[in-house]
Protein backbone atom coordinates (compact mmCIF):
# COMPACT_ATOMS: atom_id res chain seq x y z
CA UNK A 1 0.00 0.00 0.00
CA UNK A 2 1.65 3.37 -1.25
CA UNK A 3 1.24 6.67 0.89
CA UNK A 4 -1.52 7.86 -1.09
CA UNK A 5 -3.36 4.97 -0.52
CA UNK A 6 -2.75 4.95 3.25
CA UNK A 7 -3.81 8.33 3.78
CA UNK A 8 -7.13 7.48 1.81
CA UNK A 9 -7.79 4.16 4.14
CA UNK A 10 -6.94 5.89 7.52
CA UNK A 11 -8.78 9.22 6.01
CA UNK A 12 -12.18 6.50 5.35
CA UNK A 13 -11.66 4.72 8.27
CA UNK A 14 -10.93 7.77 10.99
CA UNK A 15 -14.29 9.44 9.33
CA UNK A 16 -16.81 6.34 10.07
CA UNK A 17 -15.50 6.20 14.11
CA UNK A 18 -15.67 10.33 14.34
CA UNK A 19 -19.43 10.01 12.73
CA UNK A 20 -20.26 6.45 15.48
CA UNK A 21 -18.02 8.33 18.30
CA UNK A 22 -19.95 11.70 17.71
CA UNK A 23 -23.37 10.54 17.60
CA UNK A 24 -22.49 7.88 21.10
CA UNK A 25 -21.52 11.60 22.88
CA UNK A 26 -24.70 12.84 21.91
CA UNK A 27 -26.84 9.73 22.90
CA UNK A 28 -24.89 10.34 26.59
CA UNK A 29 -25.21 13.87 26.82
CA UNK A 30 -28.58 13.54 26.08
CA UNK A 31 -28.82 10.98 29.09
CA UNK A 32 -27.02 13.38 31.63
CA UNK A 33 -29.72 15.95 30.39
CA UNK A 34 -33.01 13.87 30.46
CA UNK A 35 -31.59 12.18 34.18
CA UNK A 36 -30.89 16.33 35.86
CA UNK A 37 -34.75 16.87 33.80
CA UNK A 38 -36.07 13.75 35.97
CA UNK A 39 -34.52 14.74 39.16
CA UNK A 40 -35.74 18.04 38.64
CA UNK A 41 -39.31 17.11 38.07
CA UNK A 42 -39.25 14.86 40.73
CA UNK A 43 -38.64 17.68 42.97
CA UNK A 44 -40.86 19.78 42.07
CA UNK A 45 -43.65 17.31 41.82
CA UNK A 46 -42.62 15.89 45.84
CA UNK A 47 -42.47 19.93 46.72
CA UNK A 48 -46.63 20.84 46.77
CA UNK A 49 -47.11 17.23 48.34
CA UNK A 50 -44.35 18.15 51.34
CA UNK A 51 -46.03 21.69 51.59
CA UNK A 52 -49.86 19.88 52.24
CA UNK A 53 -47.97 17.53 54.76
CA UNK A 54 -46.81 20.48 56.73
CA UNK B 1 -31.59 -8.21 32.48
CA UNK B 2 -31.77 -5.52 30.26
CA UNK B 3 -28.43 -3.83 31.29
CA UNK B 4 -26.67 -7.23 31.44
CA UNK B 5 -28.09 -7.81 27.46
CA UNK B 6 -26.53 -4.46 26.80
CA UNK B 7 -23.46 -5.27 27.92
CA UNK B 8 -23.17 -8.44 26.47
CA UNK B 9 -23.66 -6.63 23.08
CA UNK B 10 -21.42 -3.98 23.51
CA UNK B 11 -18.77 -6.63 24.26
CA UNK B 12 -19.58 -8.24 21.36
CA UNK B 13 -19.23 -5.73 18.81
CA UNK B 14 -15.86 -4.12 20.84
CA UNK B 15 -14.27 -8.17 20.46
CA UNK B 16 -15.45 -8.42 16.69
CA UNK B 17 -14.80 -4.43 15.64
CA UNK B 18 -11.25 -5.26 16.76
CA UNK B 19 -10.87 -8.48 15.38
CA UNK B 20 -12.13 -7.04 11.94
CA UNK B 21 -9.51 -4.50 11.97
CA UNK B 22 -7.03 -6.50 12.84
CA UNK B 23 -7.83 -8.54 10.08
CA UNK B 24 -8.30 -5.65 7.29
CA UNK B 25 -5.18 -4.18 7.92
CA UNK B 26 -2.92 -7.32 9.03
CA UNK B 27 -4.26 -10.01 7.04
CA UNK B 28 -6.14 -8.76 3.88
CA UNK B 29 -3.98 -8.18 0.84
CA UNK B 30 -2.85 -4.62 0.10
CA UNK B 31 -3.40 -4.59 -3.71
CA UNK B 32 -1.37 -2.53 -5.51
CA UNK B 33 -2.93 0.45 -6.62
CA UNK B 34 -6.79 -0.61 -5.00
CA UNK B 35 -5.39 -0.95 -1.11
CA UNK B 36 -8.03 1.39 -0.21
CA UNK B 37 -10.75 -0.73 -0.90
CA UNK B 38 -10.48 -1.81 2.41
CA UNK B 39 -13.05 1.87 3.06
CA UNK B 40 -15.35 -0.61 1.63
CA UNK B 41 -15.41 -2.84 4.68
CA UNK B 42 -16.89 0.07 6.58
CA UNK B 43 -18.72 1.38 3.37
CA UNK B 44 -20.93 -1.36 2.66
CA UNK B 45 -21.96 -2.56 6.23
CA UNK B 46 -22.78 0.85 7.23
CA UNK B 47 -25.08 0.97 4.28
CA UNK B 48 -26.64 -2.48 5.22
CA UNK B 49 -27.06 -1.67 8.93
CA UNK B 50 -28.97 1.41 7.83
CA UNK B 51 -30.72 -0.51 5.63
CA UNK B 52 -31.74 -3.04 8.08
CA UNK B 53 -32.51 -0.31 10.61
CA UNK B 54 -34.89 1.83 8.24
CA UNK B 55 -37.08 -1.19 7.49
CA UNK B 56 -37.30 -2.33 11.13
CA UNK B 57 -38.65 1.46 11.54
CA UNK B 58 -41.04 0.46 8.41
CA UNK B 59 -42.07 -2.21 10.26
CA UNK B 60 -42.84 0.07 13.83
CA UNK B 61 -44.18 2.66 12.17
CA UNK B 62 -46.73 0.31 10.43
CA UNK B 63 -47.76 -0.91 13.69
CA UNK B 64 -47.76 2.46 15.20
CA UNK B 65 -50.67 3.03 12.67
CA UNK B 66 -52.64 0.05 13.13
CA UNK B 67 -52.51 0.19 17.07
CA UNK B 68 -51.95 3.91 18.05
CA UNK B 69 -49.46 2.12 20.75
CA UNK B 70 -47.08 5.09 21.15
CA UNK B 71 -44.46 2.95 22.16
CA UNK B 72 -43.89 1.69 18.53
CA UNK B 73 -43.79 5.39 17.75
CA UNK B 74 -40.69 5.49 20.02
CA UNK B 75 -39.06 2.97 18.66
CA UNK B 76 -39.11 3.78 15.31
CA UNK B 77 -37.82 7.11 16.05
CA UNK B 78 -34.59 5.20 18.22
CA UNK B 79 -34.08 3.04 15.21
CA UNK B 80 -34.18 5.66 12.38
CA UNK B 81 -31.63 7.94 14.60
CA UNK B 82 -29.30 5.31 14.72
CA UNK B 83 -30.26 4.17 11.15
CA UNK B 84 -29.25 8.02 9.80
CA UNK B 85 -26.06 8.14 11.85
CA UNK B 86 -24.79 4.57 9.93
CA UNK B 87 -25.80 6.32 6.72
CA UNK B 88 -23.80 8.94 7.28
CA UNK B 89 -20.90 6.87 7.75
CA UNK B 90 -21.66 5.42 4.54
CA UNK B 91 -22.12 8.76 2.48
CA UNK B 92 -19.10 9.87 4.25
CA UNK B 93 -16.74 6.86 3.53
CA UNK B 94 -18.56 6.71 -0.17
CA UNK B 95 -17.36 9.92 -0.82
CA UNK B 96 -13.69 9.67 0.06
CA UNK B 97 -13.03 6.61 -1.38
CA UNK B 98 -14.70 8.31 -4.60
CA UNK B 99 -12.16 10.83 -4.26
CA UNK B 100 -9.27 7.93 -3.78
CA UNK B 101 -11.09 6.16 -7.20
CA UNK B 102 -12.56 8.49 -9.23
CA UNK B 103 -10.78 11.11 -8.84
CA UNK B 104 -13.99 13.31 -7.52
CA UNK B 105 -15.45 14.02 -3.86
CA UNK B 106 -19.13 13.43 -5.22
CA UNK B 107 -21.18 13.29 -8.78
CA UNK B 108 -24.69 13.28 -9.17
CA UNK B 109 -25.02 9.29 -10.55
CA UNK B 110 -27.58 7.46 -9.76
CA UNK B 111 -26.88 5.53 -6.16
CA UNK B 112 -25.12 8.78 -4.89
CA UNK B 113 -27.97 10.70 -5.45
CA UNK B 114 -30.52 8.64 -4.69
CA UNK B 115 -29.15 8.09 -1.17
CA UNK B 116 -28.00 11.50 -0.41
CA UNK B 117 -32.19 12.36 -1.31
CA UNK B 118 -32.54 9.14 1.37
CA UNK B 119 -30.78 10.21 4.21
CA UNK B 120 -31.96 14.05 3.16
CA UNK B 121 -35.66 12.24 3.89
CA UNK B 122 -34.96 10.80 7.36
CA UNK B 123 -32.85 13.65 8.50
CA UNK B 124 -36.45 15.58 7.92
CA UNK B 125 -38.16 12.94 9.39
CA UNK B 126 -35.98 13.81 12.76
CA UNK B 127 -36.66 17.21 11.83
CA UNK B 128 -40.37 16.64 11.52
CA UNK B 129 -40.43 15.31 15.16
CA UNK B 130 -38.76 18.45 16.66
CA UNK B 131 -41.37 20.67 14.88
CA UNK B 132 -44.61 18.83 16.39
CA UNK B 133 -45.22 19.25 20.00
CA UNK B 134 -48.61 16.56 20.42
CA UNK B 135 -47.34 13.57 20.55
CA UNK B 136 -50.33 11.68 18.68
CA UNK B 137 -49.95 14.17 15.60
CA UNK B 138 -46.16 13.63 15.50
CA UNK B 139 -46.40 9.83 15.72
CA UNK B 140 -48.87 9.54 12.87
CA UNK B 141 -46.87 11.98 10.52
CA UNK B 142 -43.62 10.58 11.35
CA UNK B 143 -45.42 7.08 10.66
CA UNK B 144 -46.11 7.91 7.04
CA UNK B 145 -42.98 9.47 6.21
CA UNK B 146 -41.19 6.83 7.41
CA UNK B 147 -43.07 4.59 5.24
CA UNK B 148 -42.38 6.87 2.05
CA UNK B 149 -38.68 6.74 2.65
CA UNK B 150 -38.85 3.21 2.57
CA UNK B 151 -39.61 3.26 -0.89
CA UNK B 152 -36.90 5.62 -1.12
CA UNK B 153 -34.30 2.77 0.35
CA UNK B 154 -35.90 0.12 -1.96
CA UNK B 155 -34.72 2.06 -5.30
CA UNK B 156 -31.22 2.37 -3.77
CA UNK B 157 -30.79 -0.87 -3.01
CA UNK B 158 -31.51 -1.74 -6.27
CA UNK B 159 -30.02 1.53 -8.16
CA UNK B 160 -26.95 -0.20 -9.10
CA UNK B 161 -28.63 -2.79 -11.38
CA UNK B 162 -31.11 -0.09 -13.01
CA UNK B 163 -28.65 2.39 -13.84
CA UNK B 164 -25.12 1.45 -14.88
CA UNK B 165 -23.47 4.84 -14.04
CA UNK B 166 -20.30 6.24 -11.96
CA UNK B 167 -21.01 3.84 -8.86
CA UNK B 168 -19.73 -0.07 -9.31
CA UNK B 169 -22.41 -2.67 -9.88
CA UNK B 170 -22.86 -5.15 -7.20
CA UNK B 171 -19.98 -6.80 -6.27
CA UNK B 172 -21.14 -8.95 -3.26
CA UNK B 173 -21.78 -12.75 -4.55
CA UNK B 174 -24.95 -12.50 -2.56
CA UNK B 175 -26.06 -9.83 -5.02
CA UNK B 176 -25.17 -11.89 -7.90
CA UNK B 177 -21.89 -9.82 -7.74
CA UNK B 178 -18.69 -11.39 -8.90
CA UNK B 179 -17.27 -11.76 -5.78
CA UNK B 180 -14.22 -10.38 -4.06
CA UNK B 181 -12.09 -13.02 -4.16
CA UNK B 182 -11.60 -15.68 -1.33
CA UNK B 183 -11.25 -14.73 1.77
CA UNK B 184 -12.25 -11.02 1.08
CA UNK B 185 -16.22 -11.14 1.26
CA UNK B 186 -16.63 -12.64 4.56
CA UNK B 187 -15.11 -9.79 6.35
CA UNK B 188 -17.38 -7.30 5.20
CA UNK B 189 -20.58 -9.84 7.23
CA UNK B 190 -18.76 -10.13 9.86
CA UNK B 191 -18.17 -6.53 10.43
CA UNK B 192 -21.61 -5.89 9.49
CA UNK B 193 -22.62 -8.36 12.33
CA UNK B 194 -20.38 -5.92 14.59
CA UNK B 195 -22.32 -2.88 13.58
CA UNK B 196 -25.40 -4.72 14.23
CA UNK B 197 -24.31 -4.86 17.71
CA UNK B 198 -23.46 -1.75 18.18
CA UNK B 199 -26.44 -0.06 16.42
CA UNK B 200 -28.75 -2.80 18.73
CA UNK B 201 -26.66 -1.27 21.75
CA UNK B 202 -27.47 2.51 20.75
CA UNK B 203 -31.14 1.74 19.50
CA UNK B 204 -31.60 -0.22 23.48
CA UNK B 205 -30.22 3.19 25.06
CA UNK B 206 -32.29 5.41 23.39
CA UNK B 207 -35.41 3.29 23.93
CA UNK B 208 -34.44 3.71 27.60
CA UNK B 209 -34.01 7.55 26.84
CA UNK B 210 -37.60 7.75 25.43
CA UNK B 211 -38.80 5.92 28.72
CA UNK B 212 -37.23 8.25 30.39
CA UNK B 213 -38.89 11.74 28.73
CA UNK B 214 -42.63 9.43 28.65
CA UNK B 215 -41.96 9.81 32.47
CA UNK B 216 -40.81 13.34 32.60
CA UNK B 217 -43.99 14.14 30.78
CA UNK B 218 -46.56 12.15 32.85
CA UNK B 219 -44.50 13.78 36.13
CA UNK B 220 -44.79 17.02 34.46
CA UNK B 221 -48.68 16.67 34.03
CA UNK B 222 -48.26 15.62 37.53
CA UNK B 223 -47.01 18.97 38.65
CA UNK B 224 -49.59 21.04 36.82
CA UNK B 225 -52.76 18.89 38.58
CA UNK B 226 -51.33 20.54 41.85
Amino acid sequence: MDNREFQFVMLGFMAAWIIVVVYVVTIVMRERKLRRELDRVRRMVEAPGKRAER
Amino acid sequence: MRDKLLYLLAAVAAVLLTWNIYKIFMVLPAEANVAAYKIVYFHVPAAITAFCGFFVALGASALFLATGNLKYDAFAAGVTEVALAFATVNLVTGSIWGRFAWGIWWTWDARLTSMLTCWLMYAGYMMLRRAIEEPTQRARLSAVLSIFGCVNVAFVYKSIEWYRTQHPSPVLSIRNGGGMGPGMEAPIYWNWLALACLATVLIMIRMRQEQVSREIDSLRREAHAF
